[in-house]
């Protein structure tokens, strides 16, 4: 029997729609897009501070240094902005003491100076990384980028500002002067239709012309002579039984397929941000799926194996898109969804350790396999090596995950009838291979032939 | 042509005018259906509340209500771990070694955790000693998530907390130091280093402190007949595979005698190999499942045991032992006698008795002999309860003597005779603290109720044997606010050091040597003698076996003359443990409370074992009704002046005349769920400590409902069920003549049932396919693969009344067969004999009866996985179907519960889930909380109601072994897989594994010449297959 899918053609009808919709917007907003660079142009115009060359310094600092410092915030270490005047102020320390430290602070720490140890001590006893391989002068131009004043963000985040409430008015006035624009021509069309009428009543009047209305009086209504017709009510009923049991069928065969359930998260993933914008690799944070049956929602502590450093979200390199500020995805939103993820799992940002003070996050579960079935992830992902993207759909694309495929039995057995299998390099598949491939003279054998399809392989 | 005949169903309706019959034939209710009383009163009619419309508007809102919340699916939540455990990878099974050691049972045991759960435990194939698992070990985890459990400390039933009982006992201690007051521990067996150490270090600070160790079934007699010869309190050990006869007088050691784990080497003498297999001779009065695995049984009483005993040894030592035991016995006994003297060292002799001079004797025979399954060089240590040290605590305890007594893993209150005493005692007590991790019959009458941790919580190590050690570490952290009694001791001595801290340095500096603590506790066993089990004890010390024999010459002749001069009066009670239930400490474990007794079949109870004579004298009955339960009377027993009434009666075929059982175990009330409190009281029979009672049985009135799950008890010559041989024709004559293949008639020719077939074969020559072997002669029908099925499949409990209605869930069953005859051969014989269908029917009759002495025979059976099932064909919707593989697959949900499978299964395997038996209030077990259903395996569908369900071939565990090899690249090797029962069967009974790999275990088996399958003349091509039993009847 084949199964009826209404969802997809409503997609479809809605996707026309949106498509035309798109069109149009994309037409009036392309004149919006003013890219403001900022960044390179401010940078050029400081100054290059004493002794240093700070746009070096900057690359430096991010290559080597940004893992655990920041210039205005403690991390794993200690925040860096000015850090060689402070240290010349607060504690006496000279530029000589600073080489030594980075070039090899584990041996200054060995060697029982009294400053290395203290910040030793204080930052949970997390030995700095030695740079050996950086030369005075490359500490000299990280330091002078240290020591330059900070970027003045405040510009560039009220145009940002401006410009998404400049794109999200416009998006509406667009669409206002379109309905207006329709509406304004449906009248007029009905207008025309009225006066035509008119017209010609008046020139039938002119020219004595009957309007047979009587005759009309006389002849059967439609729906009387349709009830009398006994063959045709037969034929109907038939026909309107037949297409609403067709219509019911579709329906009931769509119950409890969420195909594009796509629930709203207790903290806002963005998975586009993540394997998509940053290229994240899948099983970087859902590890469990090359082992076993559950792909596993990543605990908190594998979130901020990152999110340690990064603690605040920067935003694509042009920004945030129109469509992003349209929905509200603006880098302070994004920068507070980390914040929830802070909350979570008990981290002070401040004083850059856990209080313990956890609370787990309760996320809603998309893909709900029923129990009857057994899926095993591992079966797929290690020894299919079927990408992730087959069942679960751009991922790296989606902003909000949703259920991409229907998870449907019917579904499963189409790719295991079809799909093909990488027996290769594999030792436990050489003889089952070698046997099966001469049994169906194929080379290549689907999951199917290879007893895929059998019941109690996925239900027990 | 009419006939004129009249028939009449009644005498008055003979009679034309009789009102009532005109009345009768005219109208089909005779009385008026009372319509009116519902529906005639209009007053009440208008009154009600609910008239017709309402009533349609409910069913209409109703439906719509169910229909369109059906259509809504609901919000599951999924929350991951803050920060995820190294170790633990959702999905993915750990497993820890470790050990139970609760005073009765004690095994080195591997614990499958799921997400940090522990669900599953399995033997530890690494131990030497005490690897093997038993039915209630193997249940023993479900006992952690028991919901009756203590969850805090209690000072006279209220909750306190743990700071509060440490500090009062601590003071109170520390008062009683200098009282001149015992403080006494009264505890289970430990056999553990670090608890001796801990229990002595307590002593050096207090030096009135007394430990008495106490186990609720004594092997007293035992321990202080080895004390007596070896100097040490302990137990001989017996390395049963190493003997060509074993003679056993009363001793059930297949099951729990001097702490079991004897089974795995019977079986392995067991199998026959080379034409030999060992010999067993058993002398017993209640049926035992060691009587029922002999292959010569003499039904004894335990008085005519001790004389026979006494016989024997004069017979072997050649001095004259009068007795007056029939001449029939001591013909056997010449027999015996005589098989000893040819087996030599290779014979072997253990009793049960509960008898100092017994035990006494058996040793001397087995020294005598200088037998090789005879080991004192390294004594076992896993009962060392001292009933005089018992008896005079308690009477310190009244005598006011005892300042402080703590008791940990026993239950003296339901276990002592006298009870009663104990609880005059411990009034007087100044302070008392029970641990326990239920609240039960002690923890009511002492003061402070200390909840102590599941051995699964806790921390332990345990000495086995001597040099053979394994440690028990926790697999969970504490559910509840609970305590182990070693930590507790630690603290009230003033020590901060945790008990881990405190093994881990008994361990490093006296038991490890050089090995690593690390990989010890990894393996979870350690053995300082290495290979023990294989070669090196051969040889006792024979200087002092002489010395020995030299030296106590005296005190053993009168040994054998007490033995020889016994007497006794009236009926001999014989108080036994039964496999399911042991002492009964984990009387609350639905899954132990379900498990059928190998032998009587019997779940949820204890009874009176007797025998048919006897029952026939006293007026008892056994008797099966019409929804197929069984029915006993009752008896009033009385000992000593202790009665108990309302035992139930069951007749047991090949108990000893004037001889009667009743097990330990049940009857226990406090702290339990209502359904769980079954059966009746045996400690308060048990007078000194002694098994083996006088008792007077009386008919009382009344009738039992048995819940026992099989009541057909013979085989009836049905030889094709269980097909069995003796070892001279196993020997001697071609395997077609011992093991018939059936023959069918095809164009009428006659030909082997296994050459036709119905259906067309199916290509299994690629890939896997699974076979089972299941040897009827390495099974002892112990039963650790039901409950390993139970735990592996989540099988539900479905409680006595359902069982009673066969019902019950089990997968995996062993059926116990009785031989009408004196033997099965005998019964193929005279089935063979009948003549015409008036002798078949009375003779068919006659062997339903079972004989007094019968042959037993035990058979698992579980789904046969027929390459041709019938079950496959008649399936209307196809939810059952065959694999390539070799399993035969069941769809729950695509199942709408016809049954037509389970009346087309030739061996009757298929379970209907009757009811939901998760979440219902009607079936109020482990499945009905939430700490339940912890136990769950997440591998396996939980059933709901109206499906069928069955054996799978475990195929969550060859699926898991498959992807496992696919993952990583390689073939699999033979042994990989497993089942649960296979796993668990550590007699090397079932086999499992890939018969398409040549090289297999499995598929050696299968070519072997017992080989069979079971109804082979149905055509199904089963993938489980059995061994034919072959039998010792060798006399000479």
């Amino acid at each position: 029997m084949k199964k009826v899918l209404y969802r997809p053609q409503i997609y479809n009808i809605f996707g026309i729609h949106l498509v035309v919709l798109l069109l149009f917007t994309n037409f009036l907003l392309a004149q919006d897009l003013t890219p403001p660079a900022e960044g390179d142009v401010q940078a050029t115009t400081e100054a290059v501070v004493a002794g240093g060359d700070v746009v070096k310094g900057k690359q430096l600092f991010n290559q080597n240094c940004a893992a655990c410092h920041s210039l205005n915030r403690k991390m794993t270490g200690p925040a860096l902005a000015n850090v060689e005047t402070r240290l010349a102020e607060d504690e006496g320390l000279d530029k000589e003491w600073l080489y030594a430290w980075i070039k090899n602070s584990p041996a200054m720490i060995s060697s029982g100076d009294a400053y290395g140890v203290k910040i030793y001590n204080e930052y949970n006893q997390a030995a700095m990384t030695a740079f050996p391989t950086l030369s005075n002068e490359d500490v000299d131009n990280i330091l002078a980028y240290t020591a330059a004043p900070p970027p003045a963000p405040v510009q560039s985040a009220t145009a940002v500002g401006d410009a998404a409430t400049a794109t999200s008015g416009s998006t509406g006035i667009t669409n206002e002067i379109i309905l207006g624009a329709l509406v304004l021509v449906f009248g007029l069309l009905v207008m025309m239709l009225i006066l035509v009428n008119i017209t010609l009543r008046r020139i039938a009047e002119a020219n004595n012309v009957v309007v047979e209305k009587a005759k009309a009086k006389k002849r059967l209504p439609l729906w009387k002579a349709f009830a009398q017709n006994q063959f045709l009510v037969l034929v109907f009923s038939i026909f309107l039984l037949l297409g609403s049991a067709y219509y019911a069928y579709g329906w009931m065969m769509q119950l409890g397929i969420d195909q594009g359930y796509e629930p709203i998260q207790p903290i806002h993933y963005s998975h586009k941000i993540h394997a998509g914008d940053n290229k994240i690799e899948c099983k970087y944070c859902h590890s469990s799926s090359r082992v076993s049956k559950h792909s596993g929602i990543p605990a908190l502590n594998v979130c901020m194996n990152c999110h340690k450093s990064i603690y605040e979200y920067k935003g694509n390199p042009e920004g945030p898109s129109a469509e992003d500020l349209a929905n509200g995805y603006t880098n302070e939103f994004y920068t507070g969804e980390i914040k929830k993820l802070y909350k979570a799992v008990g981290w002070d940002e401040e004083d850059q350790n856990y209080t313990g003070e956890s609370q787990p996050v309760e996320w809603v579960r998309i893909h709900n396999l029923p129990d009857l079935a057994y899926f095993n992830h591992s079966q797929h992902v290690s020894v299919a090596g079927i990408e992730c993207q087959t069942c679960h759909g751009p991922v790296e694309e989606m902003e909000i995950m949703y259920q991409y495929s229907p998870l449907t039995m019917g579904w499963c057995i189409n790719c295991h009838r079809e799909t093909n299998v990488n027996l290769e390099d594999n030792a436990y598949y050489e003889k089952i291979h070698e046997a099966l491939s001469k049994k169906y003279g194929v080379e290549k054998l689907t999951a199917a032939q290879l007893g895929g399809l059998e019941c109690g392989k996925c239900h027990y | 042509m009419a006939s004129n005949k009249r028939y009449w169903k009644n005498e008055a309706e003979l009679n034309p005018n009789d009102s009532i019959v005109q009345k009768l034939s005219e109208n089909e209710f005779p009385e008026e259906i009372p319509v009116d009383e519902f529906l005639g009163d209009k007053q009440n009619l208008s009154d009600s509340k609910t008239n017709r419309r309402d009533f349609l508007k409910y069913v209409g809102f109703s439906t719509a209500a169910a229909s369109l919340a059906a259509c809504e699916g609901p919000v599951i939540k999924s929350i991951p771990y803050v920060v995820q455990p190294e170790q633990i990878i959702p999905g993915v099974a750990n497993y820890y070694a470790t050990t139970i050691a609760n005073g009765f049972d004690f095994a080195s045991v591997l614990i499958k955790t799921r997400e940090g759960r522990p669900i599953k435990v399995e033997s530890n194939k690494d131990a030497l000693v005490g690897g093997s698992t038993n039915a209630r070990i193997q249940a023993s985890v479900l006992s952690l998530y028991d919901s009756t459990r203590l969850q805090g400390p209690l000072e006279n039933g209220e909750p306190i907390e743990w700071v509060v009982l440490d500090a009062t006992v601590k003071a109170k201690l520390a008062a009683l130091k200098d009282s001149g007051k015992q403080i006494a521990f009264l505890t289970q067996t430990y056999a553990s280093p670090s608890t001796s150490r801990l229990i002595n270090d307590f002593k050096a600070s207090y030096p009135n402190t007394k430990h008495i160790a106490y186990d609720a079934i004594s092997e007293d007699a035992a321990l202080t007949a080895f004390e007596m010869k070896y100097g040490e309190r302990a137990l001989a050990d017996y390395h049963l595979e190493k003997a060509d006869l074993i003679v056993s007088f009363g001793a059930d050691f297949l099951a729990d005698w001097q702490g079991g784990g004897y089974d795995s080497g019977y079986s392995k003498g067991r199998v026959p190999k080379e034409g030999k297999m060992s010999r067993h001779v058993q002398f017993e009065s209640n049926m035992s499942l060691t009587g029922a695995n002999a292959d010569k049984r003499v039904p004894l009483s335990p008085s005519s045991q001790k004389k026979a005993l006494a016989a024997l040894f004069g017979k072997l030592n050649n001095s004259n032992v009068s007795t007056d035991l029939p001449e029939t016995v001591n013909n056997t006994i010449d027999q015996v006698a005589a098989q000893i003297r040819k087996a030599g060292s290779k014979a072997v002799v253990v009793t049960g008795i509960d008898d100092v001079n017994a035990q006494m004797v058996t040793l001397a025979i087995n020294e005598m002999l200088n037998s090789t399954a005879f080991d004192t060089e390294a004594p076992k240590y896993i009962r060392q309860g001292d009933t005089k040290a018992v008896n005079q605590l308690i009477a310190d305890m009244k005598s006011g003597a005892v300042g402080a007594l703590i008791m940990d893993g026993v239950n003296p209150m339901y276990t002592l005779p006298n009870a009663l005493d104990f609880a005059e005692g411990i009034q007087k007590v100044y302070v008392s603290v029970a641990f326990s991790t239920n609240w039960n019959e002690t923890t009511e009458v002492t003061q402070f109720s200390a909840a102590a941790n599941h051995f699964l919580e806790s921390w332990g190590d345990t000495q086995f044997k001597m040099g053979h050690f394994s440690l028990m570490q926790p697999t969970i952290k504490e559910l509840f606010d609970t305590r182990q009694f070693q930590q507790a001791l630690l603290s009230w001595m003033g020590s901060e050091q945790s008990y881990y801290d405190y093994i881990k340095e008994t361990w490093t500096t006296s038991i490890l040597g050089d090995a690593s603590w690390n990989k010890a506790l990894h393996d979870g066993v350690f053995s300082s003698i290495a290979g023990s089990t294989e070669e090196g004890t051969v040889i006792p010390s024979q200087e002092g076996s002489e010395n020995a024999s030299g030296t106590d010459m005296t005190p053993l002749t009168s040994a054998v003359q007490n033995l020889a001069s016994t007497t006794s009066e009236g009926m001999e009670l014989v108080l036994y443990s039964k496999v399911g239930m042991g002492d009964g400490q984990q009387a609350n474990n639905p899954w132990l409370q379900e498990f059928p007794d190998p032998i009587t079949r019997v779940t949820w109870d204890n009874y009176l074992t007797i025998s048919k004579a006897d029952a026939s004298a006293l007026g008892f009955v056994n008797e099966n009704v019409a929804n197929g339960g069984l029915d006993g009377s009752y008896a009033k027993i009385t000992v000593n002046g202790v009665s108990i009434d309302k035992v139930p009666v069951l007749i047991q075929p090949g108990q000893a005349r004037n001889t009667a059982g009743l097990s330990f175990g049940f009857g226990r009330q406090v702290g339990m769920k209502e359904e769980m409190q079954t059966g009746v009281n045996a400690y308060t029979l048990y007078n000194g400590f002694n098994a083996t009672q006088s008792v007077m049985v009386e008919k009382s009135t009344g009738m039992h409902e048995f819940a026992c799950i099989q009541l057909h008890n013979t085989l009836m010559g049905r030889g094709e069920i269980i097909k069995e041989t003796t070892l001279e024709i196993f020997n001697t004559k071609d395997h077609h003549e011992w093991n018939h293949v059936p023959q069918v008639s095809l164009n009428h020719q006659e030909v082997p049932a296994t050459s036709v077939d119905l259906w067309d074969s199916f290509d299994r020559s690629i890939g896997h396919h699974f076979n089972m072997s299941i040897d009827l002669n390495a099974c002892t029908g112990c039963g650790a693969c039901v409950v390993a099925c139970h735990a592996e499949n989540n099988i539900p409990v479905v409680g006595k009344s359902e069982v009673r209605k066969s019902r019950d869930m089990h997968w995996l069953r062993i059926d116990r067969y009785y031989s009408s005859e004196d033997t099965f051969g005998d019964d193929n014989i005279k089935k063979d004999e009948f003549s015409g269908a008036f002798d078949s029917k009375s003779g068919f009759e006659e062997m339903e009866i079972s004989a007094e002495n019968p042959q037993v025979a035990f058979q698992p059976v579980m789904c046969q996985h027929c390459n041709h099932a019938p079950c496959e064909t008649v399936c209307p919707v196809a939810a059952t179907s065959h694999s390539r593989q070799g399993q035969n697959h069941m769809a729950y949900n695509r199942c709408v519960g016809t049954r037509y499978c389970a009346n087309n299964c030739p061996y009757k395997v298929r379970r209907f889930n009757w009811f939901l038996y998760n979440n219902n209030d009607e079936f109020d077990f482990h499945m009905n909380n939430d700490l339940g259903k912890m136990v769950i395996n997440p591998d396996v569908t939980v059933r709901s109601r109206g499906v069928i369900e069955k054996c799978s071939l475990c195929i969550q565990m060859t699926q898991k072994t498959i992807l496992d090899a696919k993952r990583e690249g390689r073939s699999i090797k033979d042994g990989e897989f497993q089942t649960a029962c296979s796993n668990a069967c550590s007699n090397g009974a079932i086999v499992f594994g890939d018969i398409n790999d040549t090289e297999s275990q499995v598929a050696a088996l299968k070519e072997e010449d017992r080989m069979y399958h079971l109804l082979e003349a149905v055509g199904t091509k089963p993938n489980v297959f059995y061994h034919v039993k072959v039998r010792n009847t060798n006399e000479a």
